[in-house]
């Protein structure tokens, strides 16, 4: 394990950009305890230019609780390193002091007491305030909002308005871009529908049309910020016809496209940029490698892979700043570029206290309006739960045993599966669960829970499949998320095996025999990419089982042994 | 007349002096051994180097059936420095040999996409082979995977 001083020492050395440190901000805080408005807002600025960045919203617009990984395998080059670091050791590196606010936004260590004295995290109108904030420190004229994407997606009424909240309240927010991801499952014509109607440019170099072979959006804009040329590339989800119903929009193509990159950075520098943006949706550990292989980015904006991390990852002369998740944090990053060229930086990962920062009345007031109609229906009670309902983690999650014990006993299968998403609020112990809080884990437009059998041998090859999407080696030929999650089966995995070798020990849990190979198990799940799934929605699955089993309890799960 | 670009595509792909091979079947044991007698016949026994000729494919097939695969090989496709041909293969499937590309001073840049399939994860080789007799390679990994877990 690499330590905190190695650490800083190594991304030093790597960089040729001096920027003032803003870790004292957070540090004195903590020492204090409390926290005002002003400790977490107030920065000095630096050179003339300001991104403010706020990625994978997923459309959760009221404050809640999320809890970050207590586990994030990284593999290959990237092992221990951010973001493959968490817990206690994560409070290490960044010497975060346990049980601060800062250990509360950024680690599981301790969730539920912490959140009793922090509160919520988020909120859209909070993040209104801070955008004001800053557009006010800064001049409105020299700053730029840019959205990460998977922002329309994720909650009741983003999927009850097919979006048309989360563009509404975003509009409110005056982002100058976005580029996104999840967006595509409302399918090609509601994305064109929207995009259309959006004051701001949606950008996405990689998104093609797949029988032409010709850019189907715009790549880049150039914007004039604080007297500097400042060029966003945006970078669609690289994988989201593979890991996301190609059906629904069947004449764009993807991927990482690192040639398109390459060419688009040097257009926007033929173009006169001073700074050229990674607006990217590739995850962290692909906008590390691309940061190292592609030259002429300034600063990458990632998202994706919902990591939060206080300072940025340097790779040769790239930022690259992440900025969490469900609007938990905003990121801001103050740029000085003189001479063409970024000279010094600025760097704050701002969270979002709910109960620190003071809510934009005008940003309450709209979205209590999006929400009126929905109001009775989202407060609607299912069940209470007596355990810590979470989703982040490499291989399981308590709000995915819940699903899979849905799964099971509804639709009286031997196995469950559950995608393994890192969206979703967290639920403390005593909480209710409402419609809103089900929904904010699975609302989606193919939400079939399906019933099929599969051997063995099929269900091997799917969980070995999804590994190698999350612990391949070389970043580029992952595709994000986590381990698809399991109800009744057991299985032991080494993620340092290449593919086909990872997963062994697979066990059906209720008999404690092994899995045959050639044997049909009757498998449940949802989330299916392929087109025409039958089953019940997902949501009606879990509210029938909570309907039976009003207080949940889940126990810790032990049915994956990880060799890492 | 004025011809769109995708007439302009149905007529070229009519006259092209390319031969493109699918097949539907996953056998593919052939693979590498072949695949590397496949090139050796190509270059005249030559190892072929690396550089001068780059092949873009995605890292993660969208779709199998129809993997789009370009080759671009830097020449001035001009006097000695020209392009005779460049041959495509992948390297799992039960014929390796996928597309052979003739290139001609009116070729004007050795440049060429095409679209193949792919039962399996394996590698795709792309080999230049130049007028003056020396070869270059380009290869990249193609996934293809089950797909519907990510977010």
């Amino acid at each position: 394990m690499i330590n905190r001083r190695e650490f800083l020492m190594a991304t030093v050395a790597l960089s040729a950009i001096a920027g003032p440190d803003f870790r004292g901000g957070w540090s004195k805080a903590s020492a204090q305890q409390m926290l005002s408005e002003d400790d977490l807002l107030s920065m000095d600025g630096v050179g003339t230019v300001t991104l403010i960045h706020i990625t994978d919203i997923h459309a959760q617009v009221k404050p809640l609780y999320f809890r970050e990984p207590s586990i994030n395998l990284g593999v290959g080059e990237v092992k221990g390193l951010p973001p493959h670091v968490t817990g206690a050791d994560f409070l290490k590196l960044y010497n975060i002091e346990p049980g601060s606010p800062q250990a509360y936004a950024l680690t599981s260590e301790d969730f539920v007491s912490l959140a009793k004295s922090y509160g919520r995290m988020g909120g859209l109108d909070r993040v209104a305030t801070i955008v004001k904030r800053i557009r006010a420190d800064r001049g409105e004229d020299n700053v730029l909002l840019l959205d990460g994407g998977d922002t329309w997606q994720g909650s009741y009424t983003a999927n009850q308005t097919a979006g048309a909240d989360m563009v509404e309240l975003m509009n409110a927010l005056s982002p100058d871009a976005m580029t996104g991801h999840w967006e595509f499952t409302y399918g090609a014509e509601r994305v064109k529908e929207l995009v259309d109607g959006l004051p701001f440019s949606f950008l996405g170099g990689n998104i093609y049309d797949a029988e032409w072979n010709e850019p189907a959006f715009e790549a880049w804009k150039m914007f004039e910020k604080g007297g500097v040329k400042v060029a966003v590339i945006g970078q669609a989800f690289p994988y989201t016809p593979i890991a996301n119903p190609r059906w629904m929009f069947p004449d764009w193509s993807f991927g990482i496209r690192e040639e398109d990159v390459i060419k688009n950075v040097a257009d926007a520098r033929a173009a006169g940029a001073d700074v050229v943006v990674l607006l990217s949706h590739n995850g962290f550990d692909v906008d590390r490698k691309m940061a190292s292989r592609v030259e002429g980015i300034d600063v990458i904006l990632t998202g994706h892979t919902h990591d939060a991390l206080p300072e940025p990852v340097i790779v040769n002369q790239t930022l690259v700043i992440a900025s969490g998740s469900n609007g938990k944090f905003v990121s801001r990053v103050d740029l000085d570029v003189r001479g063409g060229k970024v000279q010094g930086y600025g760097h704050r990962l701002i969270p979002v206290f709910s109960d620190v920062i003071a809510p934009d009345a005008e940003m309450t007031a709209l979205i209590d309006k999006v929400r009126a109609p929905y109001e009775a229906e989202l407060a609607r009670e299912l069940g209470r739960t007596d355990s810590l309902l979470y989703r982040r983690g490499n291989f399981n999650g308590t709000f995915d045993d819940l699903f899979c014990d849905a799964l099971l006993s509804e639709r009286e299968a031997d196995i469950s599966l559950s995608p393994g998403f890192r969206w979703g609020a967290s639920l403390l112990p005593g909480q209710a669960i409402t419609v809103e809080d089900l929904h904010s884990a699975c609302a989606m437009t193919y939400p079939a829970a399906y019933r099929s059998m599969m051997t063995g041998t099929t269900i091997k090859d799917i969980l070995e499949d999804v590994a190698d999407n999350l612990f391949n080696t070389d970043p580029y030929y992952q595709q994000g998320g986590d381990m698809v999650r399991l109800g009744g089966m057991g299985y032991t995995i080494d993620i340092n095996q290449p593919i086909g070798s990872r997963i062994s020990g697979m066990t059906l849990l209720k008999s404690g025999e092994a899995i045959e190979a050639g044997r049909d198990y009757a498998v449940a799940g949802w989330a299916s990419v392929n087109e025409a799934t039958e089953g019940p929605p997902i949501w009606d699955v879990v509210e029938a089982h909570l309907a039976k089993n009003p207080v949940v309890t889940v126990n810790e799960n032990h049915s994956v042994k990880v060799i890492a | 007349m004025q011809l769109t670009r995708r007439q302009m595509l149905t007529l070229t792909a009519g006259v092209a002096g390319m031969a493109v091979i699918g097949l539907p079947f996953d056998l593919a044991l052939a693979a590498v051994e072949d695949t590397e007698k496949a090139i050796m016949d190509f270059t005249g026994g030559k190892k072929p180097e690396t550089g001068k000729i780059t092949l873009t494919a995605p890292e993660i097939a969208e779709n199998g059936n129809t993997v789009p695969v370009s080759i671009s090989v830097d020449s001035a496709m001009s006097g000695d420095d020209m392009v005779d041909s460049v041959i495509i293969f992948a390297e799992g499937n039960p014929n390796p040999q996928v597309a052979t590309f003739r290139f001609s001073e009116l070729s004007g840049s050795a440049e060429a996409t095409t679209r193949m399939r792919l039962a399996k994860t394996q590698n795709v080789i792309a080999v230049a082979k130049m007028k003056d007799g020396s070869v270059f390679i380009d290869k990249k990994q193609v996934k293809v995977t089950i797909g519907g877990c990510g977010g």
